[in-house]
């Protein structure tokens, strides 16, 4: 039993339709008989069978439009004898069935060892002309961009293809004041001092700042950090900072407004959120590092990562980027500093959140008193850019995130 | 005057030969038509059924040294020229073991063994390269005949009368065949050309043209010896109208809304496979089993080139580029 | 009418001559037909005229009707016997009188031609040469005066040449029917006055590499055909003004040389290109594109390019001038490429 198709007819047919059977189940058919007309969208043409037999079974109704391939109907064939068929094809006076030919049909070109022609016209282009010693490649945006923020090309790392300066490069890159020294730090802190003292003058000086100030319970937080804390060891502990960190990035990704940079009377937020850990050291040191895409690190890498920097900063190790790097600032002074943290802003950024010390106070919960873990956390941000109403629903954020340690 | 040299030769082997290549031809463009529906065959197919005669009765007649221009409705041609059916088929299937390595298909036959010289999807593109190949011959006073197969709606475009004028001009051994099938696609000759007397238009040219019919492979036969023979004699071009009818559509995929089913069941009555079979079984010139014997081994060898075909491989597509331009190194070229 | 433009002098070779672009030409066929008896010309009045620009003038005498051969006005008819002819062994320059009337013969030149070597599998060849008149500046109007060789190299399966030299007048086309693939080459019809020395023993020269006409450090000038001339003597104009251009002679068109062109706009940061064809879809956007994709990071400028305006070439000579390049604009883009007004 063979199935009949509706046979592919031309190299734009997809689809026809069956519009008169011209034999019906019962009949005999042979090789080249009409046995149906399709209709197709030149008209209407006369389809035949290949195959001899009877028509066992019509298998789709008139009207129809099927798929090229589909089944239209089953054929039942006669056997066919086998007797008396020659083995091989015969050879024609003018034809003879070869042996299946090697595809080449030129010899192979030789090995060259001469310089061979290029193969003419592939129009693949060639790889990019292999750069000059020393030269700096920047797209035009890059420039643009570096020539309005008047930074200087060569400081800026590039992140194209053949290691090119693109737009985003600059974007990344803090204005051409220095906000932190770009060379790595080494353990000269009366220059970092200098540095510190004409970023905060400039930040003073140019930044309207405006503060707020709330309380967040983090009790849940510090059940939650001695619940999961229990089964670790010691070094992967985790620690509150990183609990207030995480809830800061994660608010800071809703809140454009206090992630990016502020230059030229302009303020352009950045697509990723790179927190800048405030770090202070022994002798007065002090610098706010980044943790790179803070908001998307789970919270055992933020934490090692954090203490990474800590031991980086005070081997005087921290890479110039990481100091440029910040999109926004958190500052907290741990268990010895004082309950609320009003911070200063590190230029261009446009605001930095702080955190006081956690303290144990009555507080109401469902109507009655309890002790409660409250800590205060503080925005300072700049007034250009951002005001009281978007601020406070900032904090007001991070407040709940960190009411649902289990999200973080 | 004729001599041996410009008559068929009706020995009774002779006939066989000729039966047995058009029905070789009817039953291949019947398998391709099959694998044409099955989608193995894709692009344009364009069948020769009712044709047979004029390939049949002319080609054989070429030597081996001559040369054969032809159309998209070729592979009768390539197959009674003697190019393999097995890497015919496979070129029509698109695989590299086709006799154009699979890159041409249906309409682009190629074969340097049997100089056929394609498979032409342009209409009247076969004619200006007949004269170029004529041309060489005739400039290194080669015996050489090329024969250039075209439809008679390559008459209305203008390289068919560029060439003509040049092959007769210069005395160009071409034998230009026009097999005059009435239509055009679905373009009947008597809306398409003001004179539909073909053979006249070649004799405007100085081409000496001769009309025949095209449904007769013996009277083409004829015909085709006395052209050729012409030709070799004198160096000048000849012309052939071969009257005859295409028995299918255009090509696959055509509804034939341009022709009536009578005019097409007439022209099948004369059938050229059926009425010369006919013809020789009643002058007893053939008995059935070996009309039997010749379709049993055309029916294998189309089997086997079905199997070949089938077997065969894809070109890799790492060659696409290749043969773009010939593959040598500059050295080789021979440049000083 | 005609400007005549003498080509820089050469470096001192033993008894040069003093010849034009059409002797070279002249000189560049007459000796492929003594090497090669299989080279033969022939196109509408090439025999008996001398040539519609009197190129093959005298040869009809030397090498007789069969190999000068004229032919009747049927471009697509000659073009494809120049195909067949070469399928057969024989080595034919085709000559169409202009890139104008080409276009009767390009379905020979397109569909078989470029063709034939891919699609019938590597079995034929067509080792043929087509040499063609091109370009603007006679006064012809409309219909006689186009730049179409960026249609042509377009192409796969053909080499497209612009000899803009007398040196590659008198060498390619000897180097082009040793190519066993179709060659066309394009000779601008300003070049065929134009004068210069030609060393005695000048011969075939290399046909895929592009030239540098004159080195320079500020801005890339690449160019082709009857506009080099122009673009070195904006050059020239340039130099009076502290810009020190270097200008690239293409020579051939398909294949374009790209490492000539790269390594120059890699040195200089700024590329001109001066095309004659209409802006649209020309060569000068392939270029340019290829500069793109390959010494992006390179550019100092966006890339520019003086082409045709985008008309049918009018008759009045004001109109013609304004329509095609002309050293002033050339020199205003190079200018514009440094930032200078």
């Amino acid at each position: 039993m063979v199935d009949f198709r509706m046979p592919s007819l031309g190299a734009d047919m997809e689809a026809g339709t069956l519009v008169e059977w011209l034999v019906k189940p019962g009949d005999k058919v042979k090789r080249g008989d009409v046995v149906a007309i399709v209709e197709t969208q030149k008209g209407a043409i006369e389809i035949e069978t290949f195959e001899a037999g009877e028509i066992e079974q019509i298998l789709v109704d008139l009207n129809a439009k099927v798929p090229v391939g589909t089944s239209l109907a089953r054929i039942r064939t006669e056997l066919e004898p086998t007797a008396g068929l020659p083995k091989a094809a015969v050879a024609l006076p003018t034809a003879v069935v070869p042996p299946i030919p090697p595809p080449s049909i030129t010899p192979a070109p030789p090995p060259s060892a001469g310089p061979v022609l290029p193969q003419p016209v592939l129009p693949v282009p060639a790889a990019p002309v292999p750069s000059v010693a020393g030269r700096m490649r920047a797209s035009p945006a890059a420039r643009r961009l570096a020539e309005q923020r008047r930074i200087d090309l060569a400081s800026v790392t590039g992140t194209g293809t053949v290691g090119a300066i693109l737009r985003a490069d600059v974007e990344r890159h803090p204005g051409p004041t220095p906000s932190a020294p770009k060379r790595a730090i080494g353990l000269d802190l009366d220059a970092m001092r200098t540095a510190i003292a004409a970023a905060m003058a400039r930040s003073k000086r140019e930044i309207p700042h405006y503060y707020l100030e709330h309380q967040v319970d983090v009790t849940g937080c510090e059940q939650w950090l001695a619940r999961t804390n229990a089964a670790q060891p010691p070094e992967s502990r985790l620690l509150l900072g990183a609990l207030l960190i995480k809830a800061v990035a994660l608010a800071t990704r809703r809140f454009q407004a206090f992630n990016g940079f502020y230059s030229d009377g302009k303020f352009e937020p950045s697509p990723a959120v790179h927190i800048g850990v405030a770090i202070a050291i022994r002798g007065g040191g002090l610098a706010a590092p980044a943790l790179h895409d803070t908001d998307q690190l789970a919270l055992d890498d933020l934490m090692t990562r954090m203490r990474d920097l800590v031991q980086r900063m005070r081997a005087g190790r921290i890479r110039g980027s990481e100091l440029s790097d910040p999109t926004i600032t958190v500052s907290s002074l741990g268990e010895r500093g004082v309950e609320a943290l009003y911070g200063v802003i590190y230029p261009p950024q446009v605001a930095i959140v702080g955190f006081g010390k956690v303290v144990v106070r009555p507080w109401v919960i469902d109507g009655a008193i309890g002790p409660r873990s409250i800590v205060t956390v503080t925005l300072a941000a700049d007034h250009r850019v951002s005001d009281g109403h978007a601020g406070a629903l900032f904090l007001a954020d991070i407040g709940h995130l960190l009411q649902e340690p289990d999200e973080l | 005057m004729t001599t041996l040299a410009d008559k068929p030769h009706l020995s009774r082997q002779h006939m066989l030969d000729l039966l047995k290549h058009m029905i070789r031809i009817r039953r291949f463009e019947d398998k391709c038509a099959e694998l044409y529906t099955q989608e193995k065959i894709r692009g344009f197919l364009h069948l020769y059924d009712g044709e047979e005669a004029v390939a049949v009765g002319i080609i054989p007649v070429l030597d081996k040294r001559d040369r054969v221009v032809a159309t998209y409705r070729e592979h009768g041609h390539a197959l009674v020229r003697g190019v393999p059916m097995a890497t015919t088929l496979a070129e029509m299937l698109g695989k590299q073991e086709g006799c154009s390595r699979g890159r041409g298909g249906s309409m682009h036959l190629f074969d340097r063994a049997t100089n056929f010289y394609g498979g032409n999807a342009i209409v009247g593109g076969g004619l200006p390269l007949s004269v170029g190949l004529a041309l060489a011959d005739h400039m290194r006073r080669a015996d050489i005949v090329t024969a250039c197969f075209f439809g008679e709606g390559a008459v209305a475009e203008g390289e068919f009368h560029e060439s003509l004028n040049l092959a007769a001009l210069w005395g160009l051994p071409v034998l230009f065949v026009c097999e005059n099938n009435l239509y055009a696609m679905g373009t009947a000759l008597a809306i398409s050309e003001s004179e539909t007397d073909i053979q006249r238009k070649a004799s405007c040219y100085q081409i000496s043209a001769e009309a025949v019919d095209g449904m007769d492979v013996v009277a083409v036969e004829a015909a085709a010896r006395r052209a050729i023979h012409a030709i070799r004699e004198t160096g000048k071009p000849r012309f052939l109208e071969c009257r005859t009818y295409r028995l299918r559509a255009h090509s696959m995929f055509d509804a034939q809304l341009y022709r009536d089913k009578g005019e097409v069941e007439s022209w099948r009555q004369r059938d050229p496979i059926t009425r010369f079979r006919s013809w020789l079984e009643t002058n007893h010139m053939v008995h059935s089993d070996e009309l039997t014997h010749i379709e049993e081994e055309v029916a294998a060898e189309i089997a086997a080139a079905v199997a070949f075909a089938e077997a065969g491989t894809w070109e890799p597509v790492e060659e696409l580029a290749r043969f773009t331009y010939e593959d040598r190194t500059f050295e080789d070229r021979g440049v000083q | 009418m005609s400007r005549r433009r003498t080509a820089p002098k050469e470096a001192a070779a033993p008894a040069a001559a003093e010849l034009t672009y059409r002797d070279a030409i002249r000189e560049a066929i007459r000796d492929a037909m003594r090497r090669d008896e299989r080279v033969f010309l022939m196109g509408e009045d090439v025999g008996r005229y001398g040539g519609c620009y009197a190129v093959s003038k005298g040869l009809l005498a030397e090498f007789g009707p069969e190999r000068i051969r004229d032919t009747p006005l049927s471009e697509s008819g000659f073009t494809g016997a120049g195909i067949g002819a070469a399928m057969a062994g024989m080595r034919p320059i085709v000559e169409l009188m202009t890139v104008n009337f080409s276009l009767l013969a390009l379905d020979q030149i397109l569909n078989t031609a470029a063709t034939v070597r891919h699609m019938s599998g590597n079995q034929f060849g067509v080792p043929l040469v087509i040499r063609m008149a091109t370009g603007a500046g006679r006064q012809l109007a409309a219909q006689h005066s186009h730049s179409l060789e960026g249609w042509y190299a377009h192409i796969p399966g053909i080499k497209v040449l612009a000899p803009a030299t007398l040196e590659d007048a008198r060498g390619m086309l000897w180097t082009a029917l040793q190519d066993p693939d179709p060659v066309l080459i394009f000779e601008n019809v300003m070049l065929y006055n134009m004068t210069g020395k030609l060393a005695a023993d000048a011969g075939p020269v290399e046909i895929d590499k592009a030239a540098v006409r004159r080195a320079g450090r500020d801005v890339t000038l690449i160019t082709y055909g009857g506009s080099l001339w122009k673009t070195l003597e904006a050059a020239t104009a340039l130099a009076a003004e502290s810009i020190d251009a270097e200008v690239i002679d293409l020579r051939s068109l398909r294949p374009l040389d790209d490492a000539t062109v790269m390594a120059s706009v890699s040195k200089t940061r700024r590329a001109v290109i001066v095309d004659e064809g209409w802006r649209s879809g020309s060569l000068s956007a392939e270029i340019g594109m290829r500069i793109v994709e390959q010494a992006f990071w390179e550019l100092d400028a966006p890339i520019g390019r003086v082409c045709s305006e985008e008309v049918p070439i009018p008759y009045p000579r004001h109109l013609e001038n304004a329509a095609i390049p002309q050293v002033p604009k050339i020199v205003a883009a190079a200018k514009s490429a440094l930032g200078r007004a």
